[in-house]
């Protein structure tokens, strides 16, 4: 589904670049995790993935499907069927949850071919999402994510993703500031909404949460680079002996710079 | 500047759409001002004596007046010896039907999309249509008057209606209240009259189409709205002008009253021509506006959207003099390209219980300069008098600036004052944000804006919201670079 080689980016007009050469591969079905310290360029791959104008790709490329989205804006990778649950997600004053996800929806209906849901249709489906997570419907009318708490907006990212249904999920520590509780709704949420044909890739730095969400891989970014590849065995490995300890094993093996 | 910062500002910067000019012969006086003009203005439209009273001491008073420069903008000071302080199109002076408008004057408005033809217009909404120096045509006359409503041109109500009129103006904004005010009292041209009388609501809502043709007329218009002992009143004032390279001055008056239980509604939509990239050209906008709460409960509201001229100073304010008076204050200020604008109000507490809240939205870009100047003051005798105040700017773009100032002073320990201000950029964030979730560009600019003023748009009459959103739009169009 996702194919990433190669992958070089750097921030737009600067000299800082963040991803040293990405390769990933994530077919339909599979859930692979993330992890790695802060500022190794996690939610930077997760952005250029997407389309984020504020880095450049100088290298490598992107292929969705087959099809390469190395160029595409943003909102054509979104019709294709990308999903970005953000670190930190945006508030916008003034427009609601249920008027972003209704002008969103439709607009990648139509961009697939798809029919449209006039307003009392949507309103409906709308409605039959909100279990998924659990979610309130007050947080429909409410403005995006303006004065949530930290928890909220997470919570709303996973009700936007069970909304638009997408082919593959990024999910940029979308555990890190939900409580207990929620962190199992959420979970459960996520893994209602996974199936055979498609993709989540989960960016953490918890043990805890792929103890919910099973992963089928375990990935370790550092400094730009993936360095390591494993399954759920390599996520307990990191709990007990930290990032330290493995970078040192590399260097030893000679695998690391 | 990144490829969305750019898409912004050329979408924002959309080209003026009213800036065509119409070809009428004019009947004018010669340029400059002084005692012999105002006595011929006055005789032309066969003013009684107090009037031309009225102006040669508001003239005499503004000879003396010193041009203010205190605000937050810079310009080339307008050259009142060049001006023409009367310029009206030379066809019937008085009107009585559609017909006898002449028909390029009525084209004019019907390109701006206000056709004057009674059976053509937003069902309940009257119109009296200026251009240049005079009242072209007023509609629903009849209509109105059977509810008792006034709602004709400021000259003919002088004629007509001399007791109303020299009751009420200058009463809220004397001739000596500031050096443009004191210019407009001495030469205003027309403007409209509003009269609810007692227990009156007006029947539908009141406008009035600003249009400056003329390139080296001033316009001075005078609006003056009295709302009796229990009468409502919703008023729209809409002004475009055509584009020229020399600034042209607009320096209205605007008179607001009042009594018991009274309420008045004034909205405008204020889209006179901003000038060139270069900031070459573009209406002077130097406005007093204001109210007077006189009676207990009464209610006056201001709501504007002001998106044009290349330097606005305008301060809607309400006396809030009658006890559990309300004063109300909403703003869109947009600006683009080379625009200044210093705008905002002033909300003098004096009744007991008024209260008083204002919601200003400011939304720059380009290399423009945006600054909201907001007073409250709280006098002695206001007990438990309550003022709330917001104001947000959003900056597109690294040149803009946006600047608030606010001055609050408070002579009573009971009142209680809250002001709240933040800025934000439109933020690349919020626009990726959008896009992410398959939103185009430019309708996640577009979403982002609209959501930054709602709450100040719909505070406008319905009849007026479309073409408010349709004025934000046109100003937002554009391809995205
Ligand atoms: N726009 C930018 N300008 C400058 N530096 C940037 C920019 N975006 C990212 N970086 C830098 O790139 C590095 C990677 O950042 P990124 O946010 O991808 O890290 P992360 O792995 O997600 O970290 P965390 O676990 O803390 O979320 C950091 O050093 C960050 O400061
Ligand atoms: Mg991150």
């Amino acid at each position: 589904m996702l194919e990433i080689k190669n992958l070089h980016a750097k921030v737009e007009g600067e000299d800082i670049e963040i991803l040293k050469g990405v390769n990933l591969k994530v077919n339909a079905g599979e859930i692979h995790a993330i992890m790695g310290p802060n500022g190794s360029g996690k939610s930077t791959l997760s952005k250029v993935v997407s389309g984020h104008p504020e880095y450049e790709v100088t290298d490598g490329e992107i292929l969705f499907e087959g099809e390469d989205i190395t160029e595409m804006d943003a909102d054509e990778r979104a019709h294709l069927g990308l999903f970005l649950a953000f670190q930190y997600p945006v508030e916008v004053p003034g427009i609601t949850n249920k008027t972003l996800l209704r002008e969103a929806y439709n607009t990648i209906a139509r961009a697939n071919d798809r029919e449209e849901l006039d307003p009392l249709e949507f309103e409906d489906y709308l409605v039959s999402k909100l279990d998924v997570i659990e979610m309130k419907d007050e947080f429909l009318n409410r403005s995006i994510n303006t004065g949530f708490s930290g928890g909220e907006k997470k919570k709303n990212e996973i009700f936007q993703m069970a909304v638009l249904d997408p082919k593959l999920s990024f999910l940029d520590e979308t555990d890190s500031g939900l409580d207990i509780d929620a962190l199992k709704i959420v979970s459960d949420g996520v893994n209602k909404i996974a199936n055979d044909e498609k993709a989540i890739v989960l960016i953490t730095h918890y043990q805890r949460l792929l103890n919910y969400i099973k992963p089928d891989f375990v990935h370790v970014m550092m400094n730009g680079k993936i360095i390591k590849s494993g399954d759920i065995a390599l996520a307990e490995e990191l709990e007990a002996n930290g990032y330290d300890q493995l970078q040192k094993e590399l260097m030893l093996n000679g695998e690391a710079q | 500047m990144s490829e969305e910062t750019k898409a912004l500002e050329s979408m924002i910067g959309e080209e003026y759409k009213y800036g065509f000019t119409t070809d009428v012969e004019y009947e004018e006086f010669p340029k400059g001002i002084n005692e012999d003009i105002i006595r011929e203005l006055s005789a032309r439209k066969e003013e009684p004596e107090w009037m031309l009273e009225f102006r040669l001491k508001s003239y005499r008073a503004w000879r003396e007046m010193e041009e203010p420069d205190w605000f937050n903008a810079t310009y080339k000071k307008p050259d009142f010896e060049n001006l023409l302080y009367y310029s009206a199109p030379k066809k019937k002076p008085k009107l009585d039907s559609m017909d006898e408008v002449d028909p390029k004057i009525r084209e004019t408005y019907e390109k701006l999309g206000i056709p004057l033809e009674e059976q053509k217009m937003l069902s309940g909404v009257a119109v009296d249509a200026v251009f240049d120096s005079v009242s072209v045509f007023t509609s629903f006359k009849e209509k109105l008057a059977e509810a008792g409503v006034i709602f004709c041109s400021i000259s003919e109500a002088i004629r007509e209606y001399p007791e109303l009129v020299k009751k009420y103006i200058g009463s809220v904004v004397p001739a000596r209240d500031n050096f443009y005010a004191a210019l407009n009292s001495a030469v205003f041209s027309d403007g409209s009259f509003c009269f609810i009388p007692k227990n009156t609501k007006c029947p539908m809502e009141l406008s009035t189409y600003f249009r400056i043709n003329n390139m080296e007329s001033g316009q001075f218009e005078r609006t003056l709205i009295v709302a009796e002992e229990g009468a409502s009143v919703s008023y729209l004032e809409g002004c475009t002008a055509p584009m020229y390279d020399e600034n042209q001055l607009h320096a209205a008056v605007v008179e607001l009253v009042a009594l018991d239980d009274a309420d008045i509604k004034y909205s405008t939509i204020q889209n006179w021509y901003s000038g060139d990239e270069e900031g070459k050209g573009g209406i002077y906008n130097f406005v007093t506006k204001r109210g007077i709460c006189k009676g207990k409960n009464s209610k006056i509201s201001w709501t504007q959207l002001e998106t044009g001229s290349a330097v606005t100073l305008k301060y809607p304010s309400v006396i809030l003099q009658g006890d559990n008076s309300i004063g109300e204050f909403y703003s869109v200020a947009v600006t683009t390209k080379k625009q200044q604008a210093d705008t905002g109000t002033k909300m003098i507490h004096l009744g007991k219980n008024t209260r008083s809240t204002i919601i200003s939205k400011g939304i720059s870009a380009g290399q423009s300069n945006n600054s909201y100047r907001g007073e409250v003051k709280v006098g002695k005798n206001a007990k438990g008098a309550k003022n709330y105040s917001v104001c947000d700017s959003m900056l597109i773009g690294q040149e803009c600036g946006a600047h608030t100032f606010p001055y609050i002073s408070s002579e009573n320990a009971s009142s209680s004052v809250e002001h709240e201000a933040t800025t934000s950029r439109v933020g690349e964030e919020q626009i990726f944000y959008l896009m992410q979730r398959g939103i185009s560009e430019q309708d996640a600019i577009s979403m982002i804006i609209n959501g930054f003023v709602k709450d100040v748009l719909k505070e406008l009459p319905l009849e007026f919201a479309v073409e408010a959103n349709k004025l934000l739009d046109v100003k937002l169009e554009g391809s995205v670079g």
